[in-house]
C-alpha cells in the first residue's frame, strides 16, 4: 500500500470560516472536551501517555509523561504554557494552525490544563505573525462568551483562563526556559535546569510548556482514543503529525501523515523538485537538524530512522534545495541566523557564532585563505557541546554537516566567490534582472 | 541556636581524590574542598550559579548511577551526587581540552590591552589563560569592538571590549544588594552590561561589582590608573567608617592609601563591603593636617595657635588639667580604638579624677546611658550575623540598617532570600531599604515608638535591632528594655560608629567604668588599678576644662550650643586635622590619624576586630595613648602604659565584674504635643553617603550620593500648603533650613523626613533631630533668583 | 559597533512622546491581567511602540514606573526583542526575510528591489516616514518563500514587480490587503494587536493559505483519510 496523507489538524484548514467557534463546533469541535470532563485529570494524563503523543516542537518528548512530571501535591498553582514561538527556519506549520483552526489548539488547551489542574494557560505566540495572533485572541474571546472559557466550563466544575501572549522577537523564546523568562517579562535567556519546568517553571511554579501542535492534537486523542492514535505511525514515533516542505519542490506546503512515511515519498506529494532541477541537500526537520542529500530520501520520517542517520526529525521541516544553489551561501545565512538569534548569556554560542560569521563570510567572497576550512571546523569543535542550551547545537549541525558532505564547495570559497561558482540568479523563483553581489 | 538538621553527606570522587560534601554541593565547590581550583568566570560562591561563561567544564564519568555524561558538563551548576566521578583539568583530558577550548573563545574578542589595564597583575583571566590557554590564537579576523569607557557612575567605569559577561556585577546588583540599575542589555555578540539612560548605578554598595569583575571591565574612577599591584603593599584591617566590623584589605602606594577592598571574613562581611568603606578613606590625606602641637597664645578670642614643642605643649595642657581637676569633661570620638578609648577612659578617672566622660558626640539622654550600662555594655551572648541569617524574625526599631550598617543590611536582606526571613520595620516612612527586604512596614510617628514598641508581639526566632537614634525618643528604649526582657525574643543594639561598643567596654560612659563595673560599685577596678573610684566626681556640668578628641561639632543637636561651650572652656584637643574644634581649642596635639595605629574594635556584634597600621607615620603626630601617658607623667600619675598594647593588655587584665547589673532605664514616654497645621514631627536617619568627615576627598563617591529630598505625605504637604516645586522651610529651634522636597505616598501624617547631616543642612544647625517638633512653610524664591 | 542603550545620538532629534494619562490607564490595565503584573512588560511595550513608534525614553520609565522595576530592568528587555525598535519605525514597517531559504529563493534580490526603491537600508526609515525597512529572519512561512512582512503581516509569493506595485500602492493611499487576508493600515495599529487589542479584522481573508491546504487538498483528490477510530473508547477512569 502506498502511504497516505491522514489529515486530522490540517482536516478543516480549507473549510469556510474555520478559525469561528461556530464552524468548528458545526464539524464536532469541543465535543473532546465533554469526554475529558468525564474523565478524571489522571485518566486524561493516562490516556494522552497511551497514545505515545511526543513533542511536535523538536525534542519529541513523551507528551503525558512531561504531565505526569508535575506534582500534583505542590501547593502553588500549575500552568499551561503553550509554545507558539515557531520560528526555527524551515518550520512552518503552528503559525498555519493558528491562522486556520485556532480553536483546535484552545480545546486541547483546555483539556490539557484540565489534565494537570491548571485554570491559567498561556498561549505564547511569536510576535511577527499579527493575523494569527488576531485569530487566537479572537477565539480565545468566542469561547469566554461561549463558556468554554472562564468560571465552571460546560458545568463540569473546572475554571481555566487563558492569555495569548505575543513575543516581541527571539528564536530563543522557542527554548521552553526562555519562553518562560520571557512570559514573566524578562530578558528570553533559558534558564538553568534542573529545576525543571515542571516543578519549578512560570512564576517558580509546576508547569507544562508544549508545543502548539503536541496540545492541538490532544483533542483527537482524547475523541478516538489512544488505540486509534498509536494505531498510526511507527513503533516509537506512533500517530500523525504535520511536516512541512519549503524550497525547490514543485507544491511547497503542510502534508500530514503518520510517522513512517519517507522523504522520497514526501518528495513526490510535493511534486518534486522544480521543472528541471535536482535534490542537492535538504533539512529534514529545520535548519538545526544535520542535512541529508539524496542518498537519504527513502530514509523514514521519524524521530528514530533520522537519528539513526546522524540527523534529527526536530520540527519535521524540510527545506529542500536544488542544485543551483551554494551550500556556502545557505549556510553563511543560517549562521547569520544563530549569530543574531543568540541570546549572549554562554561563551561559546556568543563567541562562536560571531566568528564562524566572519570565516564563512570569507569564503562565500571567495576570500578564504588556505586552511579556513579546517579552521571552520575546529572553531565548530571549539563550540561544539559546550553550551548552555540548544540553540548552538543548531550552528553546529547545519556547520559539520554542510562540510561534510560538500567540503569541496567549501574550498571553492579559497579563490571564487560563491555567487560565480554557483550564479545566485538561477536560484530565484523570479528571473533577477542583475546579478545579485554582496 | 541552630535548627537547622545535619545536611545528608555524599562522597564523591574528584581526581581519583574521594571529598566528602554535603548533598547538593555544587561540583565546583566539591573541587575546592578536595583541593582542585576549577578556573571559572562567572561562578562566585554567594551569587546564584548562572553556567554563563562555561570555563569550569569537567568530565563527569559516573554521575552516581553508573552513567557518565557525554560531554564535559559546567563544574559550577552541576549538583554532585553520591559516588559521583569526576574529573578536572588535572586528571581529564576532555576537561583539559575543553577549558582551553573556551580560554580560546574568549580570548577571541578580548583585547590585548593587559599593559594598560587596571586588572593586569591580579587578573583572574590573565591567570587562568595562563594556566589553562593555548600558546596562540588561532583564528584572525575582526574582534568585536565597543566605544571605549563608558560611566555605569561617577565612580564606576565599564570598559565593553574587555568584559566577558559573566554577570557577576549584574547578579550581585540584582540578588545581593537588590539595586538593579545595572542590566544586561542587547544580546548575542553585542550584550552588554548598561544602565538606563541618565539613571547611574548609584548603589551604596557598587563598589563590589568592581572587586568582584574578574577581568579589567570595570574599574573605579577612584583607583583607575592609580597603581599596579606589585606597587602595592597590602594590610589587613578592619573599616572604622561604621559599626559592621567589616574586613578590608588595604592596598598602599608609597606609604599612601589608594585603594580598599573587602576581605573575605565568611562570619562577617562575607565577600562585601559598602561604598563608604571601600572607598571613605581619603579624609586623612585631605584638609589640613595637624604636623605639630599647638597652643594659643594670647586670649581666647583674639589669640592664635601657635606651633610648639611637645614639651610645651604637654606642660600647657597639664596646667589647665591640674587646675580644673574634677570640673574636666572628656568627649571621645566613637570612631576611637578600643585602647584609645581606654586610655582616655583611665586617664580621666585615674589621673584628673572625674567621671565626666563621654563618647556619644551626638544627641544622647540619661536614659540611653542606662540602657547602654544595663543591656549593652555586659552582654555575653550577642546577637550575631548568622544569627539574623536563622532569625525567623528581624524587627528593625529607629534602625535604618542600608545607611546606618549596610552589611547588617545585607545579611538581612540574604536571609530574605534565602531562608525566608520576614523583616518588620517600625517607622515613619517605608525606605528603599525597607522596600529592598519586602519588610513589612508598621508606620508609627517617632514619638509614638514607644507604645508601638510595646504593642510589639516578640515570639521565639525574633530578633530586634535598635539603632542609636532611638535613644532620641523619650521612653523609646526604656520601652524596649521592658518588652524584650519578658519575650523570647532577641536584642541587639547597632551603634553607628565603629569604636562605639569598645567605648563601652572601655568605660567612656559616665557612669560606666572599664569592664562594665558601674561607678557605684567600683571597688574590683580600684583594686586592680591601685587607684580608689570611690571618690570620684561624677559628670561636671560646666568643665572648665574639655579634652575632646576626634570629634566634629556639628554632629551635636545644636553645634552652636557647643560652639559656645567651646568658646568658654579651656579645650585641649586631640586631632588628626584642623576641625572646627581644633580651631577653637588652648592646646592641639596631633595625633596619629586609624590607618598609622594598631587597635581593637568591637562591632555591633561584640565581635574583636583587629585594625592594623596599614602605612607608616609621615608627621610627628604621636598615638593618643603616647600623649596621654606623658600628660600623665607629668601630672605625676602615671598611667601605666604608653602604646596601644600596652592599654590593650591593661584592659585584658581588668577583673570580670560580678556585681549586679545596672538597672534598666524607666523613662515614661513624653505626651504628644498637640501640632499646629503648619508642623511636623522630624523622621530622619544618616545617610550612608553625606556630610561626614570621613567621607571628605572621596569626590566621586559622593557624587553617587542619593539627592538630597525632605518627604512628606500629600495630607501633609497640603495641611502645610506646600508648593510643588519650591522649598519646603524648616524651621527649628535653632534656625531654619531649606530642602528641595516630593511626596511620599507611605509617609505617616505629620511627619517629614529629612536627611540628618546632608551636606550644609546637618539638622543639628536647627537643633533637629529624630522626634523633634519643627514648622514647615514654604521658601519663596524672589524675582531675580535670590531667595 | 553596536547600537547600544547607552549610545543614542545625542544630536538626533526623536518626536515627542504620545503618552498621556488615557496610555497610562491602558498599560496600567494590561499589567493587572497577570499573577505578575511584570509578565505584562512585553504587551505594554507593544503598547508603546504603538504609540509613539518605537520604545521611547518615556515608555520606558512608565513601564517601570508601573511595574515597580528599574528603567535598566525595562531596557534590558527592550533591547532583547528585535521588534522593539530605539528610532521611530515608518507607518509602514517593510521586512524582508533572508533567511537561507527565502534569501536563496529571491529574499536577497527583494531586499534590494526594496532598498532601491525606498532608498534606504536595514534599520532605516524614509524622510517622511513612511516606509521602515528591515531584513528579516525567518517568519515562519517557509512554505511561502520568497515572502515579506509589512506591519508584521504576510505578503506571501512575492516578487520584485509585486514588491515595486506593494510600496505604490501604500505610498498612493490605495487599499492593500496582506495576502492572508488584513488590510495593510500601520505599524502601530498591529503593535495594538500585539499589545492584546482586537482591531475587528480577525475574521478577514481566507482560512489558510494555498500551500499550508496542499497535503489536505491532495488527501481529497485521493481519497486519503485517517483511520476511523474502531469504536467509541471505554470512558476509562471516568468520574463517578
Amino acid at each position: 500500500m502506498t502511504t497516505q496523507l491522514t489529515p486530522v489538524l490540517t482536516k478543516n484548514w480549507g473549510t469556510d470560516n474555520s478559525w469561528t467557534l461556530a464552524a468548528y463546533q458545526k464539524q464536532g469541535g469541543y465535543t473532546a472536551i465533554k469526554k475529558a470532563f468525564a474523565m478524571t485529570p489522571e485518566a486524561v494524563v493516562g490516556e494522552v501517555k497511551e497514545s505515545g503523543l511526543r513533542g511536535r516542537g523538536g525534542a519529541g518528548f513523551p507528551t503525558g509523561m512531561k504531565w505526569s512530571f508535575v506534582p500534583q501535591d505542590n501547593p502553588n498553582p500549575k500552568y499551561l504554557v503553550v509554545n507558539g514561538d515557531e520560528s526555527e527556519p524551515g518550520t512552518c506549520k503552528d503559525i498555519p494552525l493558528l491562522m486556520a483552526s485556532p480553536h483546535t489548539l484552545l480545546e486541547g488547551v483546555i483539556i490539557s490544563s484540565y489534565a494537570i489542574n491548571a485554570h491559567m494557560a498561556f498561549i505564547y505566540i511569536r510576535g511577527e505573525v499579527v493575523h494569527p495572533i488576531r485569530r487566537m485572541r479572537q477565539a480565545v474571546e468566542e469561547a469566554y462568551a461561549a463558556g468554554l472559557l472562564g468560571k465552571n466550563i460546560c458545568g463540569s466544575g473546572f475554571d481555566l483562563d487563558v492569555i495569548v501572549q505575543s513575543g516581541a522577537g527571539a528564536y530563543i523564546c522557542g527554548e521552553e526556559t526562555a519562553l518562560l523568562n520571557s512570559l514573566e517579562g524578562l530578558r528570553g535567556q533559558p534558564r538553568l535546569r534542573p529545576p525543571f519546568p515542571a516543578v519549578a517553571g512560570l512564576y517558580q511554579c509546576p508547569t507544562v510548556v508544549n508545543n502548539v501542535e503536541s496540545i492541538a492534537s490532544v483533542p483527537s486523542i482524547i475523541d478516538n482514543g489512544a488505540a486509534w492514535f498509536a494505531s498510526m505511525g511507527t513503533e516509537k514515533s506512533q500517530g500523525f503529525t504535520i511536516y512541512s516542505l519549503s524550497g525547490h519542490v514543485q507544491r511547497p506546503g503542510q502534508y500530514e501523515a503518520a510517522f513512517g512515511i519517507t522523504m522520497r515519498e514526501l518528495l513526490e506529494m510535493a511534486g518534486g523538485i522544480r521543472e528541471g532541477h535536482e535534490l542537492k541537500f535538504f533539512t529534514p526537520g529545520g535548519s538545526s537538524t544535520p542535512l541529508l542529500t539524496a542518498d537519504h530520501l527513502d530514509t523514514v520520517m521519524d524521530f528514530e530512522s533520522l537519528a539513526a542517520v546522524g540527523t534529527m526529525l526536530g520540527t519535521k521541516a524540510m527545506q529542500v534545495f536544488d542544485e543551483t544553489v551554494s551550500v556556502v551561501r545557505t549556510t553563511l545565512r543560517w549562521v547569520e541566523f544563530y549569530a543574531h538569534e543568540s541570546c549572549g548569556k554562554c561563551t561559546p554560542c556568543r563567541e562562536g557564532t560571531y566568528w564562524l560569521v566572519q570565516l564563512l563570510t570569507r569564503l562565500e567572497a571567495g576570500e578564504g585563505r588556505k586552511g579556513d576550512v579546517d579552521k571552520l571546523l575546529a572553531l565548530v569543535d571549539l563550540i561544539d557541546s559546550k553550551s548552555f542550551c540548544p540553540l548552538l547545537g543548531g550552528a553546529v549541525a547545519c556547520v559539520s554537516s554542510a562540510v561534510e558532505h560538500f567540503r569541496k564547495e567549501f574550498e571553492v570559497g579559497y579563490h571564487t566567490p560563491a555567487w560565480e561558482y554557483l550564479p545566485y540568479d538561477r536560484s530565484a523563483l523570479f528571473p533577477v534582472a542583475e546579478e545579485v553581489d554582496s | 541556636m541552630s535548627e537547622v538538621p545535619m545536611a545528608e553527606m555524599v562522597t564523591v570522587t574528584i581526581d581519583g581524590a574521594q571529598a566528602t560534601v554535603p548533598k547538593g554541593t555544587l561540583a565546583i565547590r566539591a573541587a575546592e574542598a578536595a583541593g582542585v581550583h576549577v578556573p571559572r568566570f562567572c561562578d562566585h560562591p554567594l551569587l546564584d550559579p548562572v553556567g554563563a561563561c562555561r570555563q569550569c567544564l569537567v568530565e563527569i564519568t559516573d554521575a552516581g548511577n553508573g552513567r557518565g555524561f557525554p560531554t564535559p558538563q559546567p563544574a559550577c551548576t552541576t549538583q554532585v551526587a553520591d559516588g559521583m566521578v569526576l574529573g578536572t583539568q588535572v586528571t581529564s583530558a576532555s576537561a583539559k581540552k575543553a577549558q582551553a577550548d573556551i580560554m580560546e573563545l574568549i580570548l577571541l574578542n578580548h583585547p590585548l590591552d593587559c599593559p594598560v589595564c587596571d586588572k593586569g597583575g591580579e587578573c583572574p583571566l590573565q591567570n587562568q589563560a595562563m594556566v589553562s590557554g593555548r600558546a596562540e590564537q588561532r583564528f584572525d579576523g575582526e574582534k568585536n569592538t565597543f566605544a571605549k569607557p563608558v560611566a555605569l557612575s561617577e565612580l564606576i567605569v565599564l570598559d565593553r571590549e574587555r568584559c566577558v559577561l559573566c554577570t557577576r556585577c549584574t547578579r550581585f546588583s540584582d540578588q545581593i544588594s537588590g539595586d538593579p540599575m545595572i542590566q544586561l542589555t542587547e544580546r548575542g555578540s553585542h550584550q552588554q552590561v548598561s544602565i538606563a539612560p541618565d539613571k547611574p548605578y548609584d548603589s551604596y554598595f557598587s563598589g563590589n561589582v568592581v572587586q568582584l569583575c574578574p577581568v579589567g571591565a570595570l574599574t573605579s574612577a577612584d583607583y583607575r590608573f592609580s597603581g599596579r599591584p606589585f606597587d602595592l603593599t597590602t594590610t589587613r584591617t578592619t573599616c572604622e567608617n561604621c559599626a559592621c566590623g567589616c574586613s578590608l584589605n588595604v592596598d598602599a602606594r608609597s606609604g599612601k592609601v589608594v585603594r580598599r577592598k573587602a576581605a573575605h571574613e565568611a562570619e562577617v562581611n562575607e565577600a562585601w563591603a559598602c561604598d563608604k568603606g571601600r572607598y571613605g578613606f581619603r579624609s586623612s590625606c585631605s584638609g589640613q593636617r595637624i604636623t605639630a602641637p599647638m597652643v594659643r597664645q594670647g586670649d581666647k578670642k583674639t589669640g592664635t595657635l601657635v606651633e610648639v614643642s611637645w614639651g610645651e605643649a604637654i606642660e600647657a595642657a597639664a596646667n589647665a588639667l591640674r587646675e580644673s581637676g574634677a570640673s574636666t569633661g572628656f568627649l571621645i570620638s566613637g570612631r576611637a580604638t578600643l585602647e584609645s578609648s581606654y586610655g582616655f577612659s583611665k586617664f580621666a578617672r585615674t589621673v584628673v579624677g572625674t567621671n565626666s566622660v563621654d563618647f556619644r558626640s551626638r544627641p544622647s539622654a540619661d536614659e540611653e546611658t542606662q540602657f547602654l550600662a544595663s543591656c549593652v555594655a555586659g552582654e555575653t551572648n550577642p546577637v550575631t550575623y548568622a544569627e539574623l541569617e536563622s532569625a525567623k524574625k528581624v524587627i528593625l526599631v529607629g534602625c535604618e540598617p542600608e545607611s546606618e550598617s549596610p552589611i547588617v543590611f545585607l545579611r538581612l536582606r540574604k536571609a530574605v532570600r534565602k531562608y525566608g526571613l520576614k523583616v518588620e520595620t517600625l517607622s515613619a516612612i517605608y525606605s528603599w531599604g525597607s522596600h529592598k527586604l519586602g519588610a513589612q512596614f508598621v508606620p508609627v510617628k517617632p514619638c509614638d515608638l514607644p507604645t508601638a514598641i510595646g504593642n510589639l508581639k516578640l515570639a521565639k526566632g525574633t530578633v530586634v535591632l535598635a539603632g542609636e537614634t532611638l535613644a532620641q525618643i523619650p521612653g523609646a528604649l526604656s520601652a524596649l528594655v521592658e518588652k524584650v526582657t519578658s519575650s523570647p525574643a532577641r536584642l541587639a543594639w547597632i551603634p553607628r560608629r565603629a569604636g562605639e561598643i569598645g567605648a563601652l567596654k572601655a568605660g567612656c560612659l559616665p557612669g560606666l567604668l572599664p569592664g562594665g563595673y558601674p561607678t557605684t560599685d567600683s571597688q574590683g577596678l580600684s583594686d586592680y588599678w591601685k587607684s580608689d573610684l570611690s571618690a570620684i566626681s561624677s559628670r561636671a556640668t560646666n568643665p572648665s576644662t574639655m579634652v575632646v578628641s576626634g570629634v566634629e561639632v556639628e554632629d551635636f543637636i545644636s553645634s552652636s550650643t557647643m560652639i559656645k561651650n567651646l568658646t568658654e572652656a579651656f579645650v585641649i584637643c586631640f586631632d588628626t586635622h584642623l576641625s572646627t574644634v581644633a580651631k577653637s581649642a588652648d592646646v592641639v596635639f596631633p595625633v596619629a590619624p586609624l590607618e598609622e595605629t594598631d587597635g581593637t574594635f568591637f562591632n555591633w556584634e561584640h565581635r574583636e576586630r583587629s585594625l592594623s597600621q596599614v602605612v607608616t607615620p609621615t608627621t610627628t603626630s604621636l598615638t593618643d595613648i603616647r600623649i596621654l601617658s606623658e600628660l600623665a607623667d607629668v601630672l605625676g600619675k602615671p598611667l601605666g602604659f604608653r602604646t596601644s598594647a600596652g592599654a590593650k593588655e591593661s584592659w585584658e587584665g581588668i577583673p570580670a565584674y560580678g556585681g549586679p547589673t545596672p538597672a534598666a532605664p524607666q523613662v515614661k514616654p513624653l505626651k504628644a504635643s498637640k501640632l499646629a497645621k503648619n508642623q511636623a514631627i522630624v523622621s530622619t536617619w544618616r545617610e550612608l553617603l553625606d556630610d561626614s568627615h570621613c567621607l571628605d576627598g572621596a569626590d566621586q563617591l559622593k557624587a553617587t550620593a542619593r539627592p538630597i529630598l525632605a518627604r512628606v505625605s500629600p495630607a501633609t504637604a497640603k495641611a502645610a500648603g506646600l508648593i510643588e516645586g519650591a522649598p519646603v522651610r524648616v524651621s527649628g529651634a535653632h534656625g531654619a533650613l531649606s530642602f528641595a522636597w516630593e511626596l511620599e505616598p507611605t509617609m505617616v501624617e505629620s511627619v517629614i523626613w529629612l536627611p540628618t547631616n546632608a551636606p550644609g543642612l546637618a539638622l543639628s544647625s536647627i537643633g533637629a533631630h529624630l522626634g523633634s517638633v519643627v514648622s514647615l512653610d514654604n521658601e519663596l524664591v524672589e524675582k531675580g533668583g535670590k531667595k | 559597533m553596536s547600537d547600544s542603550a547607552m549610545e543614542h545620538d545625542e544630536t538626533e532629534a526623536l518626536p515627542p512622546t504620545m503618552i498621556d494619562q488615557a496610555v497610562i490607564k491602558q498599560l496600567t490595565a494590561l499589567s493587572k491581567r497577570y499573577p505578575h503584573p511584570r509578565s505584562a512588560l512585553l504587551p505594554m511595550l507593544h503598547l508603546v511602540q504603538a504609540v509613539d513608534g518605537f520604545i521611547s525614553a518615556r515608555g520606558i520609565e512608565v513601564c517601570a514606573e508601573i511595574l515597580g522595576i528599574t528603567q535598566a530592568q525595562v531596557s534590558g528587555v527592550a533591547t532583547f526583542y528585535t521588534m522593539y525598535k530605539r528610532r521611530p519605525a515608518g507607518k509602514h514597517h517593510i521586512g524582508v526575510c533572508t533567511t537561507a531559504l527565502c534569501a536563496v529563493m529571491g529574499g536577497d534580490a527583494l531586499l534590494e528591489t526594496m532598498e532601491d526603491k525606498l532608498g534606504i537600508t536595514d534599520g532605516e526609515t524614509t524622510s517622511d516616514g513612511l516606509f521602515s525597512l528591515e531584513k528579516v529572519e525567518c517568519n515562519a512561512a517557509c512554505d511561502f518563500a520568497p515572502v515579506m512582512m509589512v506591519n508584521w503581516e504576510f505578503m506571501d509569493n512575492m516578487t520584485p514587480q509585486k514588491a515595486e506595485q506593494l510600496i505604490d500602492d501604500l505610498r498612493s493611499g490605495r487599499e492593500v490587503r496582506s495576502t492572508r487576508g488584513p488590510k495593510l493600515t500601520s505599524l502601530a495599529d498591529s503593535e495594538k494587536v500585539l499589545a492584546g487589542f482586537l482591531d475587528g479584522q480577525g475574521n478577514e481573508g481566507p482560512s489558510a493559505g494555498e500551500p499550508s491546504l496542499e497535503g489536505v487538498r491532495l488527501a481529497e483528490k485521493k481519497k486519503w483519510t485517517a483511520p476511523a477510530p474502531k469504536k467509541t473508547p471505554k470512558a476509562k477512569g471516568g468520574k463517578k
